[in-house]
């Protein structure tokens, strides 16, 4: 009896273990012969551009102050710390004997080359929805970068989550391959935008909400909520706390130069997205705008305004509001007086002129993380067009962040005060919430830079 | 409104409405001229002093934040007979051409150095971005602020 | 305040009024042979004697040859130097100190400058072109050995011995039997009254003590210790504090402004419109600012949209009214051309952006307006502001007080006739008055757009056979002397007309200053299509038209170079012949490494070569570009210079200029474009205009310093701004394989480059 049930058991196991290894396994895919870098067409190399700026590999595949691609990036993760690896074409540290059916597979199934299984740090079940036309296009891009010899740090993660096998789990429950079907109720744009969306610009990846298994929670898709590289992520569905409704043009205009008129310039991690899209095609990044606008079409902001009325002139600050501040004025109010009143309430337009606050998404949310980081950190300068905002870090004390907070939310919205700004504020200045921040470093394509064109 | 500022060590009285930037409380109340006036809009740092350890733009922040606070200006670093090591470290490397931004680039540095003496390279041209210089006296500047972090370092030994 | 109003020093007036007894005798030691001056007279306006027609005295001095002009020595040995020139942050004070210390030995520290100032100082015309050296530098030099023999001719005859057993040091006569006469002793009255020899027995270079040496700078300590250095620290007793609401625009007209309502906000003096003109006088700064903000905000304009699209410069600049103007012709025909490089350049309005923005102050007492301010030219400035205030020239003084950086003609003047304006309005007070970043960015004249054209070719045997270069451009020019030069004498309600712009080909160029090539060639011709007409206002910025002539022609030497398939650095040395240039090319080759480079994917090097002006400072450089092929991002890796700039005064103030002027035009070349819409301009902060910060920063500069002991002062401070832009611009293109030749070379036509 005892002998029939070991035996049972050890069919069992092999059995299991045959289907975890047909589950796990994955074979090496022979590397190109050394020294033989392919050769691509440059429309395809082009259009390869194009795409990898709706990716934005380089935000997590480019470090600061590293090669372009190059890898090294430490992305925090809640299982531990994980490093991107090296894409450029450098045949020992990057993928520069990697064919294109092992590329393929990796944005397909996140397998590498020799078979490792990768993590879903790299958004794979984002890019299993990429069509292979496109991954021929990444392919031929990514191939002809300037090489760079750089090797990637070895993850820190603790047991089990070094172990990669666990992976095969992970996507047996998370990885969804193959495109998605086309929504014939839906414009060809708006298809395109959620192609884009869904696949390349895996957007879901930072607004939709992570379970506990570290993968999004289709339940909650775009709902926004967490705090990423210490800001907080807006919902981009109908809970958008825009006091102006985003619309396809106005997200399409944020999305492509940095900045939207009714709405703010883009700060914290969009600022490195939005600086990504600028490269990509106008036709793409619309329809991107169209699809992510449809989610917030029922959102409680005001509707746009009709057509985009033109911007006062140019003004600079001598026009700015001067506040005549009493002595008695709450110390919200004196601050905003001096320290802000200058760029915000001098009727310069975006980007160069502060944000008219009745329009700031910062200041309605449910959050005030981003407003307390804007406070804190500003916008960095940079040698490029683009805004610049002091940070007050030095200056405003966590009383005196707290009344800004409290001044700014009751005269600019209606909405009730927010019962943690205390905590936030102090875990912000104290750095228990790290807070990345981005300058415009990089953004090209502010009014004013493309217009330096004088050639006849 | 009358309210006192700790400025360079010292308790100063002043009359001023509480939205006047310090800048101005600086130069014309307290006499002070390094900080300067070079945009009023956070972009240049011409104006930059410190506060409780760390270099702010004096043309944003309102007196009325300041109470309690310490302030620090380039004066406080040191005299023509008796310079600091930050100034010796100007003087030796000659690190200005018309000089103006070169205040505002002192206390930004000081501020740095004082959290780490050991700033290297890339840690001071980093901190020293938001200010601005037109001359091109920057080479001259990344110098003087290292020789500055060895000079304050043979202070302490 | 003594620093600026220092009444007890000496002025020239109470020289030439007799701090001593006697009358001066002429009978001076006969080997000076000076020119006896006239009896002295009561105290002479410091105008500029013609010099007697004879050979030319050294520098300045042939515009002001009277030796106490330049130098002045008290009964007590005071010894105080005049120049009319202006530091400007480039060093200018110290080394005219190095000059007379040397001549006149004396410690430098013993020694009191006194700058351009139009009741004291000779006029020096505008401290401008790199000439401060060349010219005030010469003459206070010259005047000094000229006075120190002068001294030792006196000292002789009241020793009675024979002058050559005399010689100066430390201040004194001193005789073989150790015989001292301190200068004052021996000075007396007027003996420096005489007109300037045309030479002088100057001190070998080999005998410095001084000069040639890298002296500190006198000015640096009190800058870094907060000490009172500036216009903008002035602090006169009962001084107030104005700003200015300038117009929106250029054709703007003032309907309406709130002045009654402003001129009751706290602490406000007067609120002053006349026409089109608005300014507000206070009794504190803030009060000033907040009280400007409201009349700004309550003004009404009309405006007229007046320029074109930006995208049209170029068509709009060649579509105004045109005169040509040849500026070199070898009037013969190019033969056996067999490659051919033909290409447009182009270069926006670009701004001097001093980080300090203007600012002046002004005061009417007894009659006289005076003027504090950081003109380059007080001079002219002071004629302005006669001409705007309706008064004859001695009723204005105009004293130089140091700016911020201006690199040219940038708002000092405007706000010295706002400063002088506003004075008239409260009689008695000091007025200053500054203008906001907003104002300075809008209103300053900036570098002019230019358009340039090249079509050169080589011959079989690789060397240039063709030379054809044309520019547009306006004069570059447009300093006052005219009060209609002055932005606040345009908006009022009797405005003045701004002066009409002429044509004008001069050796030193201005428009087409460096567009007449220094090489060898058998064939050049170069055009200048002259636009009187402005578009933006425009006028004198470092290096005028050489920053984009030398960009252009530099280029098309490395397109040359490249056809006739020659190393970038032999090409020019092959056709080059003034050994000085040949020098610093190869100095410059040499420093960088040239021969050892090695290529790699993100990295390029570029050369280029220019002797500012065809006759100033020579300067060659080598720099190295990282080219970011993800984002268009081009850095500055390295650059090595090499300069001559003849006999050498402070090595260390060479080598800062240059460093600086490298970085400057890096950021130019780079980043750097004024931007406009139809009716102002939109390029109103550091936001809109960019310039180089910390990271655009290079990992190194080396500037080397060819030594030319004995040789003419050439200048210094021009010299980098044409080459640096031209070596950028061939090192992008040795790493990029494609030119750009539309400046700024920005971020965006470099990636549209690399994906053509």
């Amino acid at each position: 009896m005892l002998r029939n049930w070991l035996i049972a058991l050890v069919i069992a196991i092999i059995v299991i273990g045959a289907v975890a290894v047909a589950v796990i396994y994955r074979p090496a895919i022979d590397p190109l012969p050394a020294g033989q870098a392919p050769h691509f067409d440059t429309a395809m190399i082009a259009h390869g551009a194009e795409l990898a700026a709706i990716g934005d590999c380089g935000s997590c595949h480019t470090a600061s102050g590293g090669k372009p691609f190059a890898g090294g990036v430490a992305v925090p993760t809640p299982f531990g710390t994980i490093y991107s690896s090296n894409i450029t074409p450098d045949e020992k540290t990057g993928i520069g004997r990697w064919s294109e059916a092992a590329f393929e597979r990796a944005m397909q199934q996140g397998v590498a080359r020799d078979g490792h299984l990768l993590y879903p740090a790299f958004p794979y079940d984002h890019f299993t929805h990429v069509t292979a036309d496109d991954d021929k296009a990444l392919y031929a891009f990514l191939m002809t970068r300037d090489p760079a010899e750089s090797r990637t740090p070895a993850n820190k993660l603790g047991f089990p989550f070094n172990v990669r096998a666990i992976l095969a789990g992970w996507n047996l429950l998370f990885l969804h391959p193959g495109p998605i079907a086309e929504d014939s109720s839906q414009s060809a744009e708006w298809n395109r935008g959620r192609y884009l969306a869904e696949g390349l610009g895996h957007c879901a990846a930072c607004h939709t909400p992570h379970n506990g298994f570290g993968a999004e929670d289709a339940s909650q898709a775009y709902a926004g909520g967490s705090v990423i590289d210490g800001w907080y992520v807006y919902p981009i569905d109908d809970k958008s706390a825009a006091p102006v409704k985003w619309d396809a043009a106005s997200l399409a205009s944020y999305l492509k130069s940095g900045f939207a008129a009714d709405h703010g310039a883009a700060a914290g991690p969009m600022a490195q997205v939005t600086a990504a899209l600028g490269e990509a095609s106008d036709a793409d990044v619309t329809a991107l705008a169209t699809y992510v606008a449809s989610k917030m079409q029922n959102a409680s902001g005001k509707a746009p305004p009709a057509a985009a009325p033109s911007p006062p002139l140019t003004s600079g600050d001598s026009l700015a509001v001067p506040q005549l501040v009493k002595a008695s004025a709450d110390q919200g109010e004196t601050i905003f007086a001096t320290a802000c009143s200058s760029c915000h309430t001098s009727g310069r337009p975006l980007p160069y002129g502060g944000v008219d606050f009745h329009l700031s998404t910062a200041i309605s949310a449910d959050s005030p993380q981003n407003a307390i980081n804007m406070i804190l950190f500003g916008l960095p300068a940079g040698a490029t067009h683009g805004p610049i905002m002091p940070g007050f870090a030095g200056v405003l004390n966590h009383d005196q962040v707290v009344a800004v907070l409290g001044y700014l939310r009751k005269n600019f919205t209606g909405k009730p005060a927010w019962s943690d700004a205390d905590k936030l504020v102090a875990d912000t200045l104290s750095g228990a919430t790290a807070v990345k921040t981005y300058s415009a470093d990089g953004v090209e394509r502010m009014p004013g830079a493309g217009d330096l064109r004088i050639l006849p | 409104m009358s309210i006192t500022l700790n400025v360079n060590g010292r308790d100063q009285a002043i009359e001023a409405e509480p939205d006047t930037p310090l800048l101005y409380v600086l130069r014309n109340d307290l006499e002070l001229n390094a900080a300067k006036y070079g945009c009023g809009l956070g972009q240049c740092g011409a104006c930059t002093v410190i506060v409780d350890g760390k270099a702010i733009f004096s043309c944003l922040t309102p007196v009325a934040v300041l109470e309690g606070k310490k302030i620090r200006t380039v004066e406080s670093l040191g005299t023509v007979d008796k310079p600091g090591p930050m100034q010796q470290a100007f003087i030796e490397n000659q690190a200005a051409q018309c000089g103006y931004c070169i205040a505002g680039m002192m206390m930004r540095a000081q501020a740095l150095l004082e959290k780490n003496p050991k700033a290297s390279d890339t840690e001071i041209r980093a901190a020293l971005e938001p200010n601005l210089c037109r001359c091109g006296t920057h080479m001259r500047i990344l110098k003087a602020v290292k020789r500055a972090g060895e000079l304050m370092q043979q202070g302490q030994a | 305040m003594d620093d600026f109003a220092d009444s007890n020093a000496i002025s020239r007036r109470k020289l030439l009024g007799g701090a001593g007894a006697l009358v001066v005798s002429f009978a001076i030691a006969p080997a000076m042979a000076q020119t006896p001056a006239p009896a002295a007279t009561a105290p002479a306006a410091p105008a500029a004697p013609a010099a007697d027609a004879g050979p030319t005295l050294p520098g300045a001095l042939q515009q002001d040859p009277m030796l106490d002009s330049w130098i002045g020595i008290t009964a007590d040995g005071k010894v105080t130097v005049f120049t009319g020139k202006a530091e400007l942050g480039q060093g200018v004070k110290t080394a005219i100190i190095q000059c007379a210390a040397e001549e006149l030995e004396l410690d430098p520290k013993s020694i009191t400058l006194v700058t351009a100032d139009t009741f004291r100082t000779p006029n020096e015309g505008y401290t401008a072109g790199s000439m401060s050296m060349q010219n005030s530098g010469t003459a206070v030099r010259n005047a000094a050995a000229q006075v120190r023999e002068l001294l030792i001719g006196q000292a002789a005859k009241q020793l009675n011995v024979d002058p050559a057993t005399l010689h100066a040091e430390n201040g004194q006569i001193v005789g073989g039997n150790g015989q001292k006469l301190g200068y004052g002793a021996v000075v007396g009255n007027n003996i420096l009254h005489v007109n300037a020899q045309p030479t002088s027995k100057l001190t070998p270079t080999k005998d410095f003590k001084v000069m040639g040496k890298p002296m500190p700078r006198v000015d640096i300590p009190g800058k870094v210790t907060g000490g009172q250095a500036y216009v903008q620290d002035m602090r006169l007793a009962g001084m107030l504090h104005a700003r200015v609401v300038r117009p929106p625009s250029y054709k703007a007209v003032l309907a309406d402004a709130d002045t009654a309502g402003v001129g009751k906000l706290p602490g406000v003096v007067k609120v002053v419109r006349d026409g089109n003109y608005l300014a507000v006088i206070a009794q504190k700064e803030w009060q000033a600012i907040k009280a400007m903000r409201t009349l700004a905000r309550s003004a009404k304009w009309t405006e007229t949209p007046v320029f074109p699209e930006m995208a049209k410069l170029s068509d709009a600049l060649k579509a105004l009214p045109i005169e040509d103007g040849t500026v070199a012709d070898s009037k013969t025909t190019a033969t056996g051309v067999v490659k051919t490089y033909e290409a447009v350049f182009t270069r926006p309005y670009q701004m001097h952006g001093s980080i300090g923005p203007s600012c002046a102050v002004g005061q009417l007492k007894d009659g006289v307006t005076t003027v504090w301010t950081h003109t380059q030219g007080v001079y002219p400035d002071r004629d302005a502001i006669a001409q705007l205030l309706g008064v004859d020239k001695p009723k204005v003084h105009c004293i130089h007080t140091e700016g911020s950086g201006c690199y040219g003609h940038n708002g000092a003047d405007d706000l010295a006739g706002d400063a002088a304006l506003l004075a008239q309005q409260v009689p008695g007070k000091p007025v200053r008055v500054q203008h906001m970043r907003e104002q300075e960015h809008s209103w300053e004249p900036y570098g002019p757009a230019m358009v340039t054209y090249f079509k050169g070719g080589i011959d079989a045997n690789g060397k240039i056979a063709e030379w054809n270069y044309e520019l547009w451009s306006n004069s570059h020019g447009e300093r006052p002397g005219s009060a209609g030069q002055l932005i606040s004498a345009r908006y009022l309600s009797k405005p003045f007309p701004a002066d009409v712009q002429k044509l004008k080909i001069t050796p030193l160029g201005s428009g087409d200053r460096n567009a007449d090539p220094g090489y060898t060639l058998p064939q050049k011709k170069v055009i200048w299509h002259f636009m009187k007409d402005d578009i933006l206002r425009q006028s004198s910025m470092r290096a005028l038209g050489a920053y984009c002539n030398v960009f252009s022609m530099e280029s098309s030497m490395d397109e040359l170079a490249r056809l006739a398939g020659a190393d970038q650095v032999e090409f020019r040395l092959k056709h080059l012949d003034d050994q000085r240039g040949r020098d610093v090319i190869t100095l410059a080759a040499k420093n960088f490494g040239w021969t050892d480079w090695k290529p790699s994917p993100d990295r390029g090097r570029g050369f280029a070569y220019a002797r500012y002006k065809n006759h100033a400072c020579y300067l060659a450089i080598a720099v190295e570009v990282e080219v970011d092929k993800t984002t268009g991002r081009v850095r500055l890796v390295r650059a090595n210079a090499g300069i001559d700039s003849g006999e050498i005064i402070n090595p260390d103030g060479i080598k800062n200029q240059t460093e600086g002027g490298i970085i400057q035009s890096m950021s130019w070349t780079l980043f750097e474009g004024v931007t406009f819409d139809q009716t102002r301009i939109t390029s109103v902060d550091w936001q809109s205009y960019p310039i180089a910060r910390f990271a655009d920063i290079p990992d190194s500069i080396d500037v080397a310093i060819v030594e030319r002991p004995g040789a003419p002062f050439l200048g210094t401070g021009e010299g980098a701004q044409g080459p640096t832009s031209a070596a950028i611009g061939n090192a992008i293109r040795d790493c990029i394989g494609k030119r750009l030749t539309d400046l700024p070379l920005t971020r965006d036509k470099v990636m549209a480059a690399l994906l053509a």
